[in-house]
């Protein structure tokens, strides 16, 4: 069947992406730019047999989130920095418990308060290193309104495979933006659920990993009863604090996305084929670095891009084969410091000239400032 | 200008929070997706939910979308001074600049067409008519859209005596730049 | 006779627990495995939610489902649990840092919600696990390892808290009156909405020390003078009420709970 076209926001295309996915409980507090994801979930969660909460802050709808989680809900919550920063202890938890779950970070000019209308990409480290303790996190960034609706279902999909919470790192700019996009038919679209145990729930033990590095997770209220624990705990769920435990339970946090790397790790690129530079974009500056790209060659500089659509873990080895090719690199971002720069730099080391492009106004990068750049 | 090949228009509504610009916009977007074209639109806008400078964008495309802002608009209505002193310079470089003369101080100047939304929107009935009938004029003027498409997407959003109202403002738009 | 009662709750091989001697936790754990049992409760239907502290490590003992959390949010991961699955029985344990110290906010909301949560707060006077720290509990003018020179702040009533923000049953007893302990847990447990039982518990280690309160012996006495009913509590001169608190049932009403309104907003979505 012909899915009808529509004209989504960005944010509802989020919200309608979870609910594809199979998500039955948001737990948010308001904060712009993110509010239309809550309100489409106060709207539909009730008629789709889900819950929708209004919590007190958002450290309580993380940890609602998590709740739910582990009693077998596909869970969410979206926020921006500001409560993304409330947040971090308890998204700790559901790194620690290893608990399926999504994130949305709808990015803001910042720092504190901000601007709270303004887009902005400065959340690229706090998303990776915002929590105490050694940790791994997926986080994807979407770049359209078709994006924001297919990398929500591919967030709840890693989420439930690798038991892990995700997090969608949007902006304001692709939030608040509407294209036309039409929902894909149910079943069109893989929608992959968490692996329940096998063994005997005598046996059970909900950190014992298999073969692929990821635990089986039941859910509270089965036969299958469990403990998660937010202290170093082990296999059995049980604090254990001995120094061989710690370190088994430090690896198995960070083993499995090391195994599942090449599967996590989301790029795109557009005419790198015969390019001489590159340029790396995500999100927001992902459509102003193409029509750049488009423009400079009319004017004979072979540019391409390179989309980080998976920006934690940080896709190395895809920079660091086109960036191989090139004479130099420009990362297009909407922040100060260059927080994906510094991680391409990283990578490519002072053998290929690395430009950055940075912009941290409150206003869009537009791709006359890219190729006034270039 | 323009040259004929060039299937990509660009749109600016610029007015103040409240006026329904972002709505103007959507009932635009809505209306070039019946006709199976590519839409982007986008908003910039102040803090509050009202008064201010609020800025809707239209992109309307054949082609695919990149970049989500207007960079160089095809058209412009203006519904607040603030609105029209950002873009009435336009009208110089052949952009044709509408705004509506209840609300905006007039201006001479090439390309500026005033008309008084407003007032025609009241004598209609409704003040809320205002958006509705610059739409008319606009969509007239540029032809990125055919009128039949965005009076589809008024059945859409309206009914009975709402929706009799929204056809004949729409079409009063229309007349001002046909006529 | 003897009757070991609420014992397929306990992991095995975990007694004698962590708590000190004189600490109530310990009675309060009895309390609340042996009331799982008289009311027929599954492990599996069972979660635990503790937060962290003393209370909080509670959660290690139990065989049932358990979620330990983080400070002070117990009660906002069990809403989520409750929430999306209103048949499981969730039980949160809290200290007094816990509940209206760092976790205040989750506290007033839980119990404006009145979502279907039984929480137990032992309230000890003080951040025993951290080396006895003054709480949100700790009278005016009491000696603590961070007020050494006597409290400048007032406490907050826990109980009367929850009763003011909406909560459907409150008690407030002690460690010493082990039979209304487990009766009102088993009460709370029942009742559909928001429970709190508070049981005051102070701290023999920490707070013992700075107070003249260390020796477990007049720990009890100490609990079975101060904790009256409230008509007793009523005919205490002004002077003499901050040497007293009221025990018994404090609120119990029968205000609809989150799941049961909820279910009510899902009909009306559904028609609209």
């Amino acid at each position: 069947m012909k899915q009808e076209v529509r004209l989504i926001q960005g944010n509802e295309a989020i919200a309608e992406g979870a609910i594809y996915a199979g998500s039955r409980f948001y737990a948010g507090y308001p904060i712009t730019p993110s509010s239309e994801i809550m309100s489409e979930c106060a709207k539909i969660m009730p008629k789709v047999g889900g819950i929708f909460i209004q919590m007190e802050d958002e450290i309580g709808s993380i940890a609602a989130v998590v709740g739910a989680a582990l009693a077998g809900a596909k869970a969410f919550t979206a926020t921006s920095g500001p409560g993304f920063s409330l947040m971090q202890e308890n998204l700790g938890v559901a790194i620690a418990g290893e608990v399926p779950c999504v994130v949305v970070d709808v990015q803001r000019c910042g720092p504190s308060s901000g601007a709270a209308t303004k887009p902005g990409q400065a959340d690229v480290m706090q998303i990776r290193w915002g929590r105490h303790g050694d940790q791994s996190i997926i986080a994807l960034c979407p770049s359209t309104v078709a994006e924001c609706f297919l990398l929500t279902i591919q967030a709840f999909n890693f989420a439930e495979k690798f038991r892990t919470p995700v997090i969608l790192a949007t902006d304001e700019v692709v939030a608040h933006e509407r294209q036309n996009f039409a929902i894909p038919a149910p079943g069109d679209i893989p929608v992959v659920n968490r692996k329940p145990p096998t063994v005997s729930p005598e046996k059970y033990r909900p950190f014992d990993a298999e073969e692929d590095g990821i635990a089986p997770l039941a859910v509270y209220g089965s036969e299958y009863v469990f403990h998660i624990s937010s202290s170093m705990s082990g296999p059995d769920g049980v604090t254990n604090s001995k120094p061989d435990n710690i370190q088994w339970k430090v690896d198995q946090l960070n083993r499995k996305f090391e195994i599942h790397r090449n599967e996590i790790v989301l790029t795109k690129s557009y005419d790198t084929d015969d390019m001489d530079v590159l340029l790396i974009a995500y999100g927001a500056t992902t459509g102003a670095s193409r029509a750049a790209a488009l423009e400079a060659r009319k004017n004979g500089i072979k540019a391409g891009v390179l989309q980080l659509v998976t920006i934690w873990p940080f896709p190395d080895k895809e920079v660091e084969m086109l960036a191989k090719r090139v004479k130099s690199v420009m990362v297009v971002e909407m922040n100060y410091a260059g927080q994906v720069a510094g991680e391409v730099q990283k990578v490519i080391g002072s053998h290929v000239e690395l430009k950055r492009f940075n912009k941290y106004n409150g206003q869009n990068i537009s791709p006359r400032d890219i190729l006034a750049a270039l | 200008m323009k040259d004929d090949s060039d299937s990509t228009y660009e749109v600016v509504l610029a007015g103040s929070g409240g006026q329904g610009l972002v709505s103007s916009g959507i009932m635009l977007g809505e209306a070039a997706i019946l006709e199976g074209k590519n839409v982007t639109q986008t908003t910039s806008y102040g803090i509050f939910q009202r008064g201010g400078l609020s800025i809707a964008e239209v992109i309307i495309s054949d082609e695919e979308i990149l970049y989500q802002r207007v960079q160089d608009p095809d058209i412009v209505l203006a519904l607040n001074d603030d609105g029209m002193n950002l873009y009435a310079s336009l009208g110089e470089k052949g952009i044709p600049i509408f705004y509506d003369t209840t609300l905006v101080q007039k201006q001479e100047g090439e390309n500026l067409y005033g008309y008084p939304f407003t007032e025609m929107a009241n004598k209609l009935g409704h003040s809320g008519m205002a958006n509705v009938i610059a739409l008319g004029a606009v969509v007239a003027k540029n032809r990125m859209i055919r009128v039949e498409s965005l009076e589809a997407i008024l059945g859409r959003r309206f009914t009975g005596k709402m929706l009799e109202m929204t056809i004949k403002a729409l079409y009063k738009g229309v007349a001002l730049v046909t006529e | 006779m003897l009757q070991e009662t609420g014992r397929k709750y306990l992991r095995s091989g975990v007694l004698p627990h962590m708590w000190c001697s004189g600490c109530g936790i310990g009675i309060m754990m009895g309390a609340l495995l042996r009331s799982f049992e008289e009311l027929e409760y599954k492990n599996k239907d069972i979660v635990v939610v503790t937060g962290i502290g003393c209370t909080g490590k509670l959660d290690d003992y139990v065989t049932t489902n358990a979620l330990h959390g983080t400070h002070g949010r117990a009660l906002a991961f069990a809403t989520g649990i409750k929430a999306f699955k209103p048949d499981l029985k969730v039980v949160v344990l809290m200290g007094d840092g816990d509940c209206v110290t760092i976790g205040g906010n989750h506290f007033i909301h839980a119990a404006r919600r009145n979502i279907d949560l039984t929480a137990i707060v032992v309230n000890n006077f003080n951040f025993g696990m951290t080396g006895g720290q003054a709480s949100g509990t700790t009278s005016g003018g009491k000696i603590t390892s961070t007020t050494l020179y006597g409290n400048p702040e007032n406490d907050i009533d826990i109980s009367a808290l929850a009763c003011v923000a909406g909560a459907n049953y409150v008690a407030r007893i002690t460690p010493y009156h082990g039979w209304e302990l487990k009766q009102y847990i088993k009460e709370g447990l029942m009742k559909k909405g928001f429970s709190l039982i508070e049981m005051i518990s102070p701290c023999p280690t920490n707070y013992g020390k700075y107070n003249k309160m260390e020796n477990p012996l007049q720990m009890l006495r100490w609990l079975k003078e101060k904790g009256v009913s409230s008509e007793d509590y009523a005919r205490l001169g002004e002077s003499e009420k901050d040497e007293y608190f009221v025990i018994g049932k404090l609120c119990d009403r029968d205000i609809p709970d989150f799941n049961t309104r909820y279910e009510e907003i899902r009909v009306r979505a559904l028609s609209s």
